[in-house]
């Protein structure tokens, strides 16, 4: 029973980490981010190279994975989100775009495939990452063996839950970030550099999905697609605990986790997956604001 | 929403290489008396990294034949097309090249899913089809030329090797959720029961699911003491990999596979499969003089010194050699001459003989077992004395004495018993 218990709260922590990014740029900005999956894809195609070209290992990919997703969710912020605030639907469209290009970047190496160049590390094939020796291998909790890496994973979600909801509720650039999800054009009214905050705020959701992107390299396959089935998994947290609530996306991820552990062990995976389906239909036609609905712009 | 997203890549992808790609075929056209064969792999989307290498093999062997002087005193010219990992675009680009081109053989296809899709077309332009991949079986096509292994050829000497050498008894199931997985599972029940071992699960994943936690964690507890793995594609590192996680080792518990080459080996990380095993005809470690010659000059053709060779790209390699014999024989091109003429036909390939079976046309092959090593590499452990005739229906009670595809079709009164 522990062990069940254990990989549910496993999978909520995998799925908290796509969906922590993504409760920002979509919960908070109103932004149908579909390139958030390909965050994720950079950051593990970031922890590759890093190990790759630099030795790096994955603890010190992390940082730098945030900050190369970071940099680019800023650039799609400045040159494409923009523009589309307010527009949910395009920016639904805009950024699947924007998606297809980051993809087709890494699996033909920027372009250099066509000049017959080869970048290690790139390209349409699969790439992994080593773990450290310490984070492979199990320790025991009560005659249970417990996966140090799963439980690390586990941590690292905690933490950067923690620490978003500390930048959200007790700086001035959350309370900011928050007047603008109440209500954009007062915030404005009041002085609030919106776009510099909006800007911000995509950027740190980006940096988010690349952290998440680190620590999937270290047990999932790294290739182009990977980020594709990410999103739609984050996309399923965000919506049942509410567009907008951070606590929402937390424990929503925390029930699909432990439903998805559960139902995986009494019958096995592929009616897991239809359950957690079933049950998110199933709240968004009994709360169609999810569970913590939250009214913003 | 995924699916169309990847179908619009591929399909954009495909055109990109379709336009680089043509000045090249327009200018080899011009070439005249040569016997042109179609070559169908995917050259771009997600199976392109194994199904470019059985391109690669398919156009050294006819480089080597050109070399040594072509087919009947002719130089073989390859026409080489793009499937783009969708059976859609196998159906149409085989139309071109059985139709308009008028290609008599073509070597193709490396997923089931693609060669169901390509099957009508040669069945009712009666082309000949090549197809080098190990497959589930239960087809009987008399315009298929199968090269690749049938479930038996992977598993009649696996299952009893792994009860009486490994001295496992208690079988843990697991594959990707589609008809090869399903298919290899039964042959391996029918034969874990007939030598005294007995299974204690037989569950699936989704193809491509990444998430292993509750699987490995199943495995764990399921008191098993050896995992039959028939998972396929990136699905295979992942599961590898949260074995090790978990803390199971293939020491006490291993992981013994169908579908596991090098290629996956070396996308995992070789250290995640230390010590595991897997049943294939070949293997790039195969040490003999003839295959290290085989990899050196593939190797050389790719211009990689790291390329890596693995079964089906080894039959990939020799089909064409198999065609040119039964080409000689018939001193003719055409389809019905080379299908009349492919049964029988022997070449000693890279891994040892292989024939052409008369009977249905799938080849006899030399099943191995291979122990991974820390270098990527397989160490045979086990090889059968001699190819073993293939058994396409074995799943359904076909034996060598009573075949259910014989050269008068499927006999299918024999499959409901």
């Amino acid at each position: 029973m522990v062990d069940t218990i254990f990989i549910g709260l496993s999978l909520a922590s995998v799925l908290l980490l796509v969906a922590l990014g993504l409760a920002i740029t979509y919960g908070a900005m109103g932004v149908i981010n579909m390139a958030h999956g390909e965050m994720v894809m950079i950051g593990a195609y970031t922890a590759v190279m890093a190990s790759l070209y630099l030795g790096l290992g994955l603890i010190a990919a992390m940082p730098i994975a945030f900050l190369v997703t970071a940099a680019i969710g800023l650039a799609i912020e400045r040159l494409v989100v923009r523009r589309l605030y307010g527009r949910l639907l395009d920016t639904l469209l805009a950024t699947w775009g924007v998606a297809i290009l980051i993809q087709q970047a890494v699996r033909l190496s920027f372009g250099f495939a066509f000049l017959g160049i080869t970048i290690a590390g790139l390209g349409p094939g699969l790439q992994n990452v080593s773990l450290p020796p310490w984070l492979g291998g199990v320790f025991s909790v009560a005659g249970t063996e417990i996966s140090v890496y799963r439980s690390f994973i586990i941590l690292v979600s905690v933490l950067l839950a923690a620490l978003t909801w500390f930048l959200m509720y007790r700086t001035s650039i959350g309370m900011q970030l928050r007047a603008i999800m109440r209500n954009p054009q007062m915030a404005a009214a009041c002085g609030i550099d919106t776009r510099r905050i909006n800007a911000l705020a995509f950027a740190y959701g980006s940096g988010l999905a690349g952290v998440a992107g680190v620590l999937m390299a270290g047990f999932k396959t790294v290739f182009p697609d990977m980020g594709t089935p990410m999103v739609v998994d984050g996309f399923l947290v965000v919506v049942m605990g509410g567009v907008g609530s951070l606590m929402g996306s937390i424990l929503s991820a925390a029930i699909l986790g432990q439903i998805n552990g559960l139902a995986a062990a009494v019958s096995n995976d592929i009616i897991a997956r239809a359950v957690i389906f079933a049950v998110v239909i199933a709240v968004i036609i009994w709360k169609p604001k999810g569970l913590f609905s939250y009214r913003g712009r | 929403m995924s699916m169309n997203r990847r179908q619009f890549l591929s399909t954009s992808a495909a055109l990109a290489a379709g336009a680089v790609a043509t000045p090249a075929l327009l200018t080899r056209a011009a070439a005249a008396d040569t016997i042109k064969v179609g070559v169908l792999f995917s050259q771009t989307g997600g199976l392109s990294i194994v199904e470019r290498s059985l391109t690669d093999a398919t156009r050294m062997a006819i480089a080597e034949i050109n070399a040594a002087g072509g087919v009947l005193g002719k130089q073989v010219e390859a026409v080489i097309e793009d499937g783009a990992s969708d059976p859609k675009t196998f159906n149409e680009k085989a139309s071109k090249l059985v139709i308009q081109d008028r290609l008599p053989t073509v070597f193709a296809c490396y997923t089931s899913a693609s060669r169901k899709a390509v099957l009508p077309v040669f069945e009712k332009r009666k082309a000949a089809l090549f197809y080098p991949t190990y497959y589930e079986g239960f087809e009987c096509s008399k315009n298929v030329v199968y090269t690749g292994a049938v479930p038996n050829q992977q598993l009649s000497n696996f299952i009893p090797w792994i009860i009486k050498t490994l001295g496992k008894k208690k079988f843990f199931i697991v594959g990707s959720n589609y008809i090869y997985p399903r298919e290899m599972a039964k042959v391996s029940k029918i034969l874990i029961e007939k030598n005294g071992g007995e299974w204690v699960a037989d569950e699936y994943l989704e193809l491509g699911h990444s998430e292993w936690g509750s699987m490995v964690n199943k495995i764990k507890s399921s008191g098993c003491d050896v995992v039959l793995s028939n998972v396929v594609g990136d699905s295979v590192i992942a599961f590898y990999r949260e074995f090790k996680n978990q803390g199971l080792s293939h020491d006490k518990l291993p992981i013994c596979a169908t579908v596991t080459s090098e290629i996956e080996i070396a996308a995992m990380g070789a250290e995640y499969a230390v010590g595991s095993y897997t049943s294939f005809p070949y293997f790039q470690a195969i040490d003999t003089p003839a295959n290290k010659a085989f990899v050196e000059r593939y190797r050389k053709f790719v211009n990689d010194p790291k390329a890596v060779t693995h079964h089906a790209l080894e039959s990939s390699y020799f089909q064409v050699y198999l065609w040119k014999k039964a080409v000689e024989q018939a001193k003719d091109t055409s389809a019905a001459a080379v299908l009349a003429a492919v049964g029988g036909q022997s070449f000693d390939a890279p891994g040892g003989k292989v024939t052409v079976e008369k009977e249905n046309l799938h080849t006899a092959l030399t099943p191995r077992i291979a122990q991974w090593q820390a270098d990527g590499q397989g160490k045979i452990v086990d090889a059968y004395p001699e190819p073993v005739f293939p058994l396409p229906y074995v799943a359904y009670g076909e034996t060598q004495q009573n075949l259910f595809c014989t050269p008068a079709g499927l006999d299918t009164a024999k499959l409901k018993g």
